[in-house]
């Protein structure tokens, strides 16, 4: 999460200029630090039994210092003013061709990923983690579907705010392979810690295969599977969506291809067998607010909703 | 026509010879009792009053903070639920700003202006009284929703959509919001009295270039107050429109809801700037004491303390940097808050000046002092790189911002008044406090708040973003949180020992005598602690130092202290002239009464009952309000007739 190293050109600028500051900090802290301490140690005086008057002086001289400090003061300024305006223009604009055009929505707490083809058949909708070429630009349009939320990964790209009402636009291009982590910055509710997202940067080839296969409908139910997907579209189908099946809805994030995905719940849980059925178990336990109910299944219909989900690759 | 039948040439007297000591004391003496102590408006009870409601919202803030600091001193903590950690880390905001940081400094300059004027009280005490009660009545009407689970809990910003009815149902926003609402009035009719003070109680001869800079700060953030109040408290009002009545100010539907933002911010910037700039105000009159000097720079540093503010209004967009606002504004807003460096480095250059060019005696009020100089650059060199609209798309939201506003905050408020306590609780109580308890006090807190928030730097450039309730391991923070878990315990430890010096210096304290820091300004020219009527005569002043006069040489005209006019007909003080300060009218002030706190506990009431909606209990609590108006502005007949000369 940290961004002093950070891997597409939308953040490197950023980077150094936020370097820059750094060191510029650093350097008015160590003088002023300096000036205070040595100050008080070479003209201290003795103290001064209370209630004793005592010798007051007036030397002259000080309004050299002040011209002298503000001065070096506002040369610093103007350049940090001069880098950071460069720096804007530098990283503001969005790409004008970008290689993908992604819609991302913050929602209580998870995060809705659209990527936008030429027509709707190109158009496919997933969660929390964002696949991307690397080395190519891509346009990010950011909306809020509840609260204010902001998106941010760090390692490569600032924060933008998810405000609903409003279309916000960012841009990424990660220039190394990798798996970026980011996180909801702006406070949104109960869940704000676990509403994490991960950019998944992949070589061009490997990112158009990963699309394929996102655009494709769900494959149809194993037979051993049949009735974990009758009992999914009955009991999740409301707010859960697998392209392909009964479950349209669209309240929580489309599963089409939740096996697809490293983790669930927006990065609060490994999206392993266990770790899948015991946040269908109870989503309030590990994520207490969560928009998600119980399920209530029993054991045996746990299972097989698991192992229907184990299904959608 | 009135004013000129009572035109009276006022009595000059000196005070050795002929001064009637006991006729005064009866005058400004406040009556025995609980209904004397809730009428009392003398503005030296009133100060302590807010000293000591704003310190304990301080350890009740504190107290908040260590509960979080459990819940965040590892990865995946259970130590409080969601819910708790939210409203604690909410009240804990308003605790802090609005409850402890602008109150004590209303509290300090309440005790100390008329000291520092050389005048017998404030402007308007009934105001000063009301303004005290109704804040009062408004931290507890706060903290009673806190404490039946209602506290607010969508952080001191308070943001919509998330503070609407939709996705917050509950009554907590409601508390909060009328709570501010309340607030504001307190905070308005106070930044009133200090304006009116600032420009017609000060000493005959004390011109505007001679007053203290403490009194600049506090001037410059009341005029603030009243600009800015209004904004937040239209803000909240609107939104519990929109929450109760159904309407459309601040929802994405049909209104807007980065109105909110803008509506908050234009009052937050200011105020950020409002409880900081009199804090710095006592470190530039604290600070030259101890040096055995005057303030290098009186004038550039009075200046910078009104451009700062002046600058502050024009800053408020930076807390809004990652809203998607177009770039060509940000770059705007981004120049202002660069620039707005430039006054402070007036008063860091001031004050370094102050201490080469003086001789420095260690004392623990002039270590709080010194020490701010350095933790005020922490925090400033910090809001430069957040003034940076690109890095603040990284910074923002993280505890890169936590630990920038706490050096701020805690560096530019706290800091200098530990300082001003140590300096001034003499003056209050006629006993010092413990310098031995004193240096380990200011040791301990100064290595426990660094210890505590400069980690968060590095926690904020490591990528943790604020107001989390918990996060998992294996990010590189869990051994930084616990260093700063343990911290701020340190640092909590360092405020105990604060209290404990006062707990044992009020019994057994060194007698301070009227000047134990042989200070050169007007509050020590009285007795410690000072008469209910402040001084025995109005002095007259002839520089910025009346008490260092004869040493400075500062010219040939000399302040006077023994020797002014007495105006005994009652209670009286005199008001002059806005910029040079001539003396052109007697201003009769108010007696005691218990209007102002009856006036609080009808609104107080008001309040309460339109959070429920009980419309009859809103109109009885208004004609109680009335009632108290009625009471308040009763007029009296106590001076009629008293020429000057018949009297004694």
């Amino acid at each position: 999460m940290g961004y002093l190293r950070t891997f597409g050109p939308r953040a490197d600028p950023i980077t150094q200029l936020t370097w820059g500051f750094i060191a510029l900090s650093l350097a008015v802290v160590a003088i002023v630090t300096l000036l205070v301490v040595v100050g008080v140690v070479v003209r201290r005086q003795p103290p001064i039994p209370v209630g004793q008057t005592a010798a007051v002086t007036r030397g002259g001289g000080g309004l050299g210092w002040i011209s002298f400090g503000v001065g070096l003061t506002l040369v610093a300024l103007v350049g940090s003013l001069a880098w950071t305006v460069a720096v804007m223009a530098q990283v503001g604009s969005p790409p004008t061709a970008p290689a993908v055009t992604l819609e991302i929505t913050g929602h209580q707490w998870w995060w809705e990923a659209r990527y936008v083809g030429a027509d709707p058949s190109q158009t496919f909708v997933t969660a929390n983690e964002i696949h991307i070429p690397v080395g190519r630009p891509v346009l990010v349009k950011l909306k809020g579907a509840d609260v204010i939320h902001s998106f941010w990964i760090p390692a490569l790209a600032g924060k933008t705010d998810t405000i609903p009402g409003r279309t916000n636009l960012t841009w990424l291009q990660a220039d190394r392979p990798g798996t970026y982590r980011g996180q909801c910055t702006e406070y949104c509710g109960l869940q704000h810690a676990h509403m994490a997202a991960l950019v998944i940067a992949e070589a061009p080839e490997a990112f158009e295969a990963w699309r394929q296969g996102q655009l494709r409908p769900a494959p149809p139910a194993a037979p051993a599977a049949v009735s974990g997907e009758a009992l999914f579209v009955a009991r999740c189908g409301t707010c859960h969506r697998v392209r392909g099946t009964g479950a349209g809805g669209r309240l929580g994030p489309d599963l089409t291809h939740l096996m697809s995905r490293a983790t669930l719940a927006a990065g609060v849980v490994p999206n392993t067998p266990a770790g899948l059925a015991g946040w269908i178990a109870n989503p309030q336990a590990l994520k207490p607010g969560a928009r998600m109910p119980a399920s209530g299944l029993d054991g045996v219909e746990l299972g097989q909703v698991t192992a229907y989900l184990g299904g959608l690759k | 026509m009135s004013a000129w039948e009572d035109a009276r040439t006022p009595r000059t007297v000196r005070v050795a010879s002929d001064f009637p000591g006991p006729r005064l004391q009866e005058i400004w003496e406040r009556r025995p009792g609980l209904v004397g102590w809730l009428g009392d408006v003398d503005h030296k009870e009133i100060g302590k009053r807010y000293v000591l409601t704003a310190f304990a919202f301080l350890l009740l803030g504190g107290v908040e903070a260590l509960m979080m600091r459990l819940q965040l001193g590892g990865p995946n903590l259970r130590v409080l639920t969601p819910e708790q950690y939210d409203q604690l880390f909410t009240m804990h905001g308003v605790s802090m700003i609005f409850l402890y940081a602008a109150p004590i400094l209303s509290g300090f300059s309440n005790y100390l202006w008329p000291l520092l004027l050389g005048s017998r009280d404030m402007a308007f005490p009934r105001l000063n009284a009301l303004s005290y009660w109704i804040y009062l009545a408004a931290g507890i009407f706060i903290y009673a929703g806190f404490a039946v689970g209602r506290g607010p809990d969508d952080g001191w910003f308070n943001y919509v959509p998330y503070a609407s009815r939709t996705f917050n149902p509950g009554l907590n926003m409601d508390v909060y919001a009328l709570g501010l609402i309340l607030l504001g009035i307190s905070t308005t009719v106070g930044s009133a009295n200090f304006v009116v003070t600032f420009l017609r109680t000060r000493a005959p001869g004390m011109s505007i270039n001679r007053v203290p800079i403490l009194t600049w700060g506090t001037l410059t953030a009341s005029v603030a107050n009243l600009l800015a109040v209004p904004s937040v408290s239209l803000a909240f009002f609107l939104l519990w429109l929109d929450r109760q009545f159904g309407m459309h100010f601040f929802d994405a539907a049909q209104g807007q809801p980065l109105l909110w933002q803008h509506l908050f911010w234009m009052f937050g910037h200011p105020w950020v700037y409002a409880i900081v700039l009199p804090a710095m105000g006592m470190v530039s009159d604290g600070l030259p004491t101890f040096c055995r000097r005057p303030l290098v720079g009186y004038t550039p540093v009075a200046l910078s303390t009104v451009a700062t503010m002046a600058l502050g209004f024009g800053v408020w967009v930076h807390h809004m940097f990652a809203t998607g606002l177009p770039d060509i504004s940000l770059s705007f807003f981004s120049g202002a808050s660069l620039i707005i460096t430039i006054p402070s480095a007036v008063a860091v250059f001031a004050w370094t000046a102050t201490i080469w060019l003086g001789r420095p005696v260690i004392t623990t009020a002039f270590l709080f002092f010194a020490s701010m100089i350095v933790l005020f650059v922490v925090g400033g060199v910090s809001g430069v790189m957040t003034a940076s609209a690109p890095v603040d798309w990284q910074l923002t939201d993280t505890y890169f911002v936590v630990a920038h506003l706490h050096y701020v905050l805690i560096g530019i408020n706290v800091f200098p008044v530990l300082g001003g306590a140590y300096y001034w609780f003499p003056k209050v109580t006629g006993r010092l406090l413990s310098e031995r308890l004193g240096r380990w006090n200011f040791w301990t807190m100064f290595a426990g708040f660094n210890l505590g928030f400069f980690p968060m730097h590095l926690l904020g450039l490591a990528g943790m973003p604020r107001r989390i309730y918990t996060y998992p391991a294996g990010m590189g923070w869990d051994t930084t949180n616990l260093v700063v878990s343990a911290g701020s315990a340190l640092f909590a430890a360092g405020v105990l020992l604060f209290l404990i010096n006062v707990a044992v210096s009020l019994r057994r304290g060194a007698p301070a005598g009227d000047n134990p820091w042989d200070a050169p300004t007007l509050e020590w020219a009285t007795a410690s602690p000072p008469p209910p009527y402040n001084f025995a005569v109005i002095p007259s002043v002839a520089s910025r130092h009346p008490l260092w006069e004869d040493r400075l040489g500062e010219g040939q005209a000399r302040s006077r202290l023994t020797e002014g006019l007495l105006l005994d007909h009652g209670r009286e003080t005199i008001g002059t002239s806005a910029l040079d300060a001539e003396p052109n009218l007697i201003l009769e002030m108010p007696t005691d009464s218990l209007a102002p706190a009856l006036l609080a506990a009808g609104l107080a009431a008001l309040f309460a009952s339109a959070l429920f909606k009980a419309w009859w209990l809103v109109g009885a609590a208004g004609a109680v309000c009335v009632a108290a108006l009625v009471l308040w502005f009763w007029p009296s007949r106590r001076h009629a007739g008293m020429p000057e000369t018949a009297d004694g």
